[in-house]
C-alpha cells in the first residue's frame, strides 16, 4: 500500500501524518493522531458515531479516506470545549441527560454544532432532522433534542 | 439491613450524571480505546455457512502461508464446554456447527485486513445436515437432534433439559385445577401470537482484546456487561484458575444483555494464547453484530384466558414455544422466567404452563432487555384486551379488578410484596385522558388509545452477589469500588448518591474506582436482571456504613465521648452532645495524636461490604410452586394514544404515559430517562424490527434493512410517572427499572391500534404494510 504525507488542522491544531492510501478519516483519528473521542458504530456511513465536522461539514469519517482530508480542516469531539468551557450543547447534554451510555454522543454533537452553525434558530423538526443520521439505542432521542433546543434558546 | 428508610440528601434529588462530562468531551473510554502499541495484533473469524453441518475437515494451511499471519484457532484447541446456566457450547466450533455464523476458527494476523483475506483462505469441508428454522418443528419427534450430547451437559438445577429432544428446559406450572377453572368461566378468549428474533444493537459492536503473557497469565479488555461471569466462564471452559485471567471492563456502548454472559470474548482468549506476548483485538463488524452474538428469541405463544361474567380471570393455560437458537446455555433462564411469570401481573388461581426452551438452527438466543417480558406480554396484553371487549367492561377496570396487590397469590404460589401496580394504571391512563374520545388530527387518520401492563423479576442465580469498597483519600475524597457497570442506565450516579447519602459527605466529593478490573474492583455477578440500584447499592451502602463507623469508632475515642453521640455531616465528624466537630481531611488516611506527643490511633479508612439474596427457593419441578423464586417484582403500566393513517397504515404514536413502581428513586431524573429510553426501544421493536431468518440465513444485517427508530420516529410526548411503594429489601426501598420500560410499550401499540381501526395482529412487528393490508380485509 502507497504511503501519503499529508497535512492538515485539527480541532485548530495543524498535523502532518503519513497514511496509506487506504486509510478511513475515521481510522487515521483513532489510531494515528489518539482522538478516540470520534466512534466507530458500523464503518459503513450508516450509524453517524463516526461524525466529524470537515471544513464545517457533517461527514461520516467512516466513509472518507484519510488522503481526503489533506488540507482540510476537521473538528472532533475533542475539539468543541474551548479552553476548559464546554459547547453549550454539550452543556445542555450533561443539564438535561442527554447522554445515557455516551457511545453515540461524540456524533451527536457534532451534528448538532454543524446545524447550529449553519442554522443558529432550528425548530424541533429540524433539529430532528439534522440528527436522523444519528443513531441512538439509549435515550429515545427526547432528551437529546430538547438539549439542542435549548442550546438554541441561550445563543 | 442498614437503616435506609429515611430520606438523606442527596438520595431522591436530580443530581447530574456523574459522567456525563467525560461523555460529552470524548474522555470517555470504550474498550476499543484503549492503546496497546505497535504489538498489537488483530483476529477474524472464520464463521459457518450453514445452519446445520457436520465439520469433516479444516484446513488452513494457504491461510497460515499468508504473509501477516500469526495463528489459527480451532476447536481442537478448546474441546470443552462453555455456558452459564448449560454448557452446551464450544468456544469454537468442535464437530458440528448449528447456526450460520457459529465460529469454526480464529485467524490472527498483523492487521484486520490481512486476517480478513486468511479468514477466505481456510478450506473447511462440511457435511451439510437438515436443519431445523421453527420452534414448533424443533417439538416433532421425527426433527433432527442438535445437541445429542443434552444429558451429558452440565447444567444448574433448576433448569430442566429433555435428552433426546431439542428440548433443553421444560418449565411447568400445575397451580389449582385449570380445567375445572375454565369450566367455571362465562367468557374465555384464546389465540397465538408469535415475537420474532430481534436485535440489541447497541451502537458500540462487541469488542475484545486478549492478552496472554509468556507467564501463562490472560488478561481480558472487553466492552463488558459481566467482567466477573466472564472470569469465571472462560477460567472453567480453560482449566484456569478464576485468579489468573484478568478482565477490564471499561465504559460500554450500548448493552441491552447482549455482553452479557460469554461469546465472542472467549474466542478473543483462545487466539492469544496461540501468540503468547502479543495482545490481540477481536471486534465484530456491523454485520456480524446482527447475528453472531446473542438476539432475543422468537416466541410462538399459545395462551387461553377465561373469566366470569364480573370480570375475575378464572382461569389460564399457556404453551410458550420459545425460539432459542443453536445454543441455549444463557436462554433457558429466560424461558424458566417466561414460565414462572406466565400469567403476566395478574393473580388467577388455575393456571396450567408449559415453557419449551427449543434448540434450532437460528442464531443464540440470549438476554435483552426484558428477559423474556416483552415476548409473553406481547399475547398476554393483547388476550386481556380481547378479554375485556368480550366481558364489555373497560380494559382498565379488567386490569384493575385483576392485577396482583400487595398480599395477592402469584402464580408460584408465593404472596406479593408490597406493591403498586394499581396505582401505576391509574396514573398512566389519567395521563392521557383514558376514556374520552379525542378527534384525529386529519379525515384520513383514525385515533386509538391503548394500555398494558407488566411485571419482571430479576432473573438470575438465586445468590447472585455483590461487594464493594469504600475508601477515603487524603482530601477526603471518596473512592467507590464496585464491580458493576456503567452500561449507560447511570448506575455511577446512583451508587455515588448513595455512597454519600450513607457516609454524610458531599455528593462531590465521590469517585467511582473505573474501570472495573477484576483483579482490583469488587466482585459483582454481572450488570443484568436491572439488579445494580437494588443489589450493588445495599454493597454500597454497607461499605460506606462501615467505614462510616470505623471513622465514628476513631473520633468517639479521641474525645472521648461515645459513638452514638456522633454524625458525619457535610464531611465533617460532630457531636450532638459536645458540640465539636472535625474535618475528615487527613484525619482518614493518618489518623489522629494522642494527646501529650505519645503516639496516634487510627489509620487509613477502607469500608467493605456485600450482598446477596439468601431467601430465594427452588421451585417445584412439576407444579413451579415454591416459596420463593424471585427477590422482587418491578411492576409499571403504559398507555399509548396514537393515530393510524388509513391510506398507508403507518403509525404515529402522539403520547405515552409510562407508570413504573420503582420503590424509590433514587435519582428520578435518571428513572424518567430510563422509561424515556425504553419506551422508545419499544416502539422500535414493535413497529419496526425484525432479524429476517430465511433457512437460517439472516437476510438484513445491517442498518439500511434492519431499521430501527431514529431521531424522526421519537414519540414527542413521553409522560414518565413514578410510583413508589418501598421494597423491604432494597436501598432507601428501591428496585430496578432499567428493563421495564420496554417491556409493555408493544402490546399497549397494538391495544391502541385496535381501538383506532379495529385491527389486531399477532405477530410483530406492526409494520405499516402489514397494518394497511389488514384493514383491507
Amino acid at each position: 500500500m502507497s504511503q501519503h504525507e499529508i497535512s492538515l488542522t485539527v480541532n485548530g491544531s495543524p498535523e502532518r501524518v503519513t497514511v496509506p492510501s487506504n486509510m478511513t478519516l475515521l481510522t487515521m483519528l483513532r489510531e494515528v493522531l489518539v482522538l478516540t473521542g470520534t466512534k466507530n458504530g458500523c464503518a459503513a456511513g450508516e450509524c453517524g458515531a463516526c461524525t466529524v465536522l470537515f471544513n464545517g461539514e457533517p461527514v461520516n469519517s467512516c466513509m472518507m479516506l484519510a488522503v481526503e482530508a489533506d488540507g482540510a480542516n476537521i473538528v472532533t469531539v475533542e475539539g468543541l470545549a474551548h479552553d476548559g468551557t464546554l459547547d453549550r450543547i454539550q452543556q445542555k447534554f450533561v443539564e438535561l441527560t442527554g447522554v445515557q451510555c455516551g457511545f453515540c454522543t461524540p456524533g451527536m454533537l457534532i451534528s448538532a454544532r454543524a446545524l447550529l452553525d449553519r442554522n443558529p434558530h432550528p425548530s424541533a423538526a429540524q433539529i430532528q432532522d439534522a440528527l436522523r443520521g444519528n443513531l441512538c439505542r439509549c435515550t429515545g432521542y427526547t432528551r437529546v433534542v430538547e438539549a439542542v433546543e435549548q442550546a438554541v434558546s441561550i445563543s | 439491613m442498614p437503616d435506609t428508610m429515611n430520606p438523606i440528601t442527596p438520595v431522591g434529588e436530580n443530581i447530574p450524571r456523574v459522567d456525563a462530562v467525560e461523555k460529552v468531551t470524548g474522555a470517555a473510554k470504550f474498550a476499543d480505546d484503549f492503546q496497546f502499541g505497535p504489538g498489537l495484533l488483530y483476529g477474524r473469524l472464520v464463521r459457518s455457512p450453514h445452519p446445520h453441518a457436520i465439520i469433516k475437515k479444516i484446513d488452513a494451511s494457504k491461510a497460515l502461508a499468508l504473509p501477516g499471519v500469526k495463528a489459527i484457532a480451532t476447536g481442537a484447541d478448546t474441546p470443552g464446554y462453555i455456558g452459564l446456566y448449560l454448557q452446551d457450547r464450544h468456544i469454537f466450533a468442535t464437530d458440528r456447527v448449528r447456526y450460520i455464523g457459529d465460529p469454526v476458527a480464529g485467524i490472527v494476523a498483523t492487521s484486520e485486513e490481512i486476517a480478513e483475506q486468511a479468514v477466505k483462505l481456510v478450506e473447511v469441508e462440511y457435511e451439510v445436515l437438515p436443519a431445523v428454522t421453527d420452534p414448533l418443528d424443533a417439538m416433532k419427534a421425527d426433527a433432527p437432534i442438535l445437541h445429542p450430547e443434552l444429558g451429558k451437559y452440565q447444567v444448574a438445577n433448576f433448569i430442566f433439559p429433555k435428552p433426546g429432544t431439542n428440548i433443553s428446559n421444560h418449565f411447568k406450572i400445575r397451580k389449582g385445577d385449570v380445567e375445572k377453572g375454565f369450566a367455571e368461566c362465562d367468557v374465555i378468549v384464546e389465540g397465538e401470537f408469535r415475537v420474532p428474533q430481534i436485535q440489541h444493537v447497541p451502537i458500540e459492536p462487541h469488542i475484545a482484546t486478549a492478552l496472554a503473557d509468556q507467564s501463562g497469565k490472560i488478561t481480558l479488555w472487553a466492552s463488558s456487561q459481566s467482567p466477573f461471569a466472564q472470569r469465571n466462564l472462560i477460567a472453567k471452559a480453560l482449566h484456569i484458575g478464576q485468579g489468573d485471567i484478568r478482565v477490564v471492563a471499561p465504559y460500554i456502548g450500548g448493552g441491552f444483555g447482549s455482553k452479557a454472559g460469554v461469546s465472542m470474548e472467549a474466542c478473543a482468549v483462545v487466539m492469544a494464547m496461540k501468540v503468547p506476548g502479543r495482545p490481540v483485538k477481536l471486534r465484530l463488524t456491523r454485520e456480524e453484530e446482527f447475528f453472531t452474538t446473542f438476539v432475543r428469541q422468537g416466541l410462538v405463544a399459545r395462551s387461553k384466558l377465561g373469566a366470569s361474567k364480573t370480570g375475575k380471570i378464572l382461569a389460564m393455560k399457556t404453551e410458550y414455544y420459545w425460539d432459542a437458537g443453536a445454543y441455549t446455555e444463557y436462554g433457558v433462564n429466560m424461558t424458566r422466567a417466561g414460565g414462572y411469570s406466565s400469567t403476566g401481573p395478574y393473580e388467577i388461581p388455575n393456571v396450567q404452563a408449559d415453557s419449551y426452551c427449543c434448540y434450532t438452527n437460528h442464531p443464540v438466543g440470549g438476554p435483552m432487555r426484558g428477559f423474556g417480558m416483552p415476548e409473553i406480554h406481547w399475547g398476554i396484553e393483547q388476550l386481556v384486551d380481547q378479554l375485556a371487549e368480550k366481558l364489555k367492561i373497560d380494559p382498565r377496570d379488567v386490569r384493575l379488578q385483576n392485577c396482583v396487590k400487595t398480599g395477592s397469590e402469584i402464580v408460584t404460589g408465593w404472596k406479593m410484596h408490597p406493591i403498586g401496580l394499581d396505582k401505576c394504571i391509574e396514573k398512566a391512563t389519567a395521563a392521557i385522558n383514558w376514556g374520552k374520545h379525542e378527534p384525529a388530527s386529519a379525515p384520513h387518520k383514525k385515533r386509538g388509545k391503548g394500555l398494558a401492563i407488566m411485571w419482571k423479576a430479576p432473573a438470575m442465580t438465586p445468590n447472585a452477589g455483590s461487594s464493594s469498597y469504600v475508601r477515603l483519600n487524603e482530601d477526603a475524597t471518596v473512592t467507590i469500588g464496585l464491580g458493576g457497570q456503567e452500561i449507560g442506565q447511570g448506575t455511577h450516579t446512583v451508587m455515588a448518591q448513595m455512597a454519600a447519602a450513607a457516609l454524610g459527605v458531599p455528593i462531590e466529593w465521590i469517585r467511582i474506582a473505573t474501570p472495573v478490573d477484576t483483579l482490583y474492583s469488587p466482585y459483582e455477578w454481572q450488570t443484568v436482571a436491572s439488579r445494580l440500584t437494588w443489589s450493588m447499592g445495599n454493597a454500597v451502602v454497607a461499605a460506606a456504613q462501615n467505614a462510616r463507623q470505623q471513622i465514628l469508632e476513631l473520633v468517639a475515642e479521641h474525645w472521648n465521648e461515645k459513638v452514638e453521640d456522633l454524625d458525619i455531616k457535610e464531611g465533617k465528624v460532630i457531636s450532638y452532645k459536645s458540640e465539636e466537630s472535625l474535618p475528615l481531611q487527613n484525619m482518614v488516611i493518618y489518623g489522629l495524636p494522642k494527646e501529650g506527643d505519645c503516639g496516634w490511633r487510627g489509620g487509613p479508612i477502607v469500608g467493605r461490604g456485600n450482598f446477596m439474596p439468601t431467601y430465594v427457593t427452588g421451585l417445584d419441578a412439576e407444579t413451579g410452586q415454591g416459596p420463593r423464586a424471585v427477590v422482587h417484582y418491578t411492576v409499571g403500566c403504559q398507555a399509548v394514544d396514537l393515530e393510524v393513517d388509513t391510506e398507508t397504515g403507518q403509525i404515529e404514536v402522539l403520547r405515552v404515559a409510562a407508570a413504573f413502581d420503582v420503590g424509590k428513586a433514587i435519582n428520578p431524573d435518571q428513572v424518567r430517562a430510563q422509561m424515556e429510553g425504553g419506551v422508545v426501544q419499544g416502539l422500535s421493536s414493535a413497529l419496526f424490527e425484525q432479524l429476517k431468518l430465511k433457512n437460517g440465513k439472516p437476510v438484513n444485517p445491517s442498518f439500511v434493512d434492519y431499521r430501527i427508530a431514529t431521531s424522526v420516529d421519537m414519540v414527542r410526548e413521553i409522560i414518565p410517572i413514578i410510583v413508589e411503594t418501598a421494597q423491604d429489601d432494597g436501598p432507601w426501598g428501591a428496585r430496578g427499572i432499567g428493563e421495564h420500560a420496554m417491556v409493555p410499550t408493544a402490546p399497549a401499540i397494538a391495544n391502541a391500534i385496535y381501538d383506532a381501526v379495529g385491527v389486531r395482529l399477532s405477530s410483530m412487528p406492526l409494520s405499516a404494510e402489514k397494518i394497511f393490508l389488514a384493514m383491507q380485509k
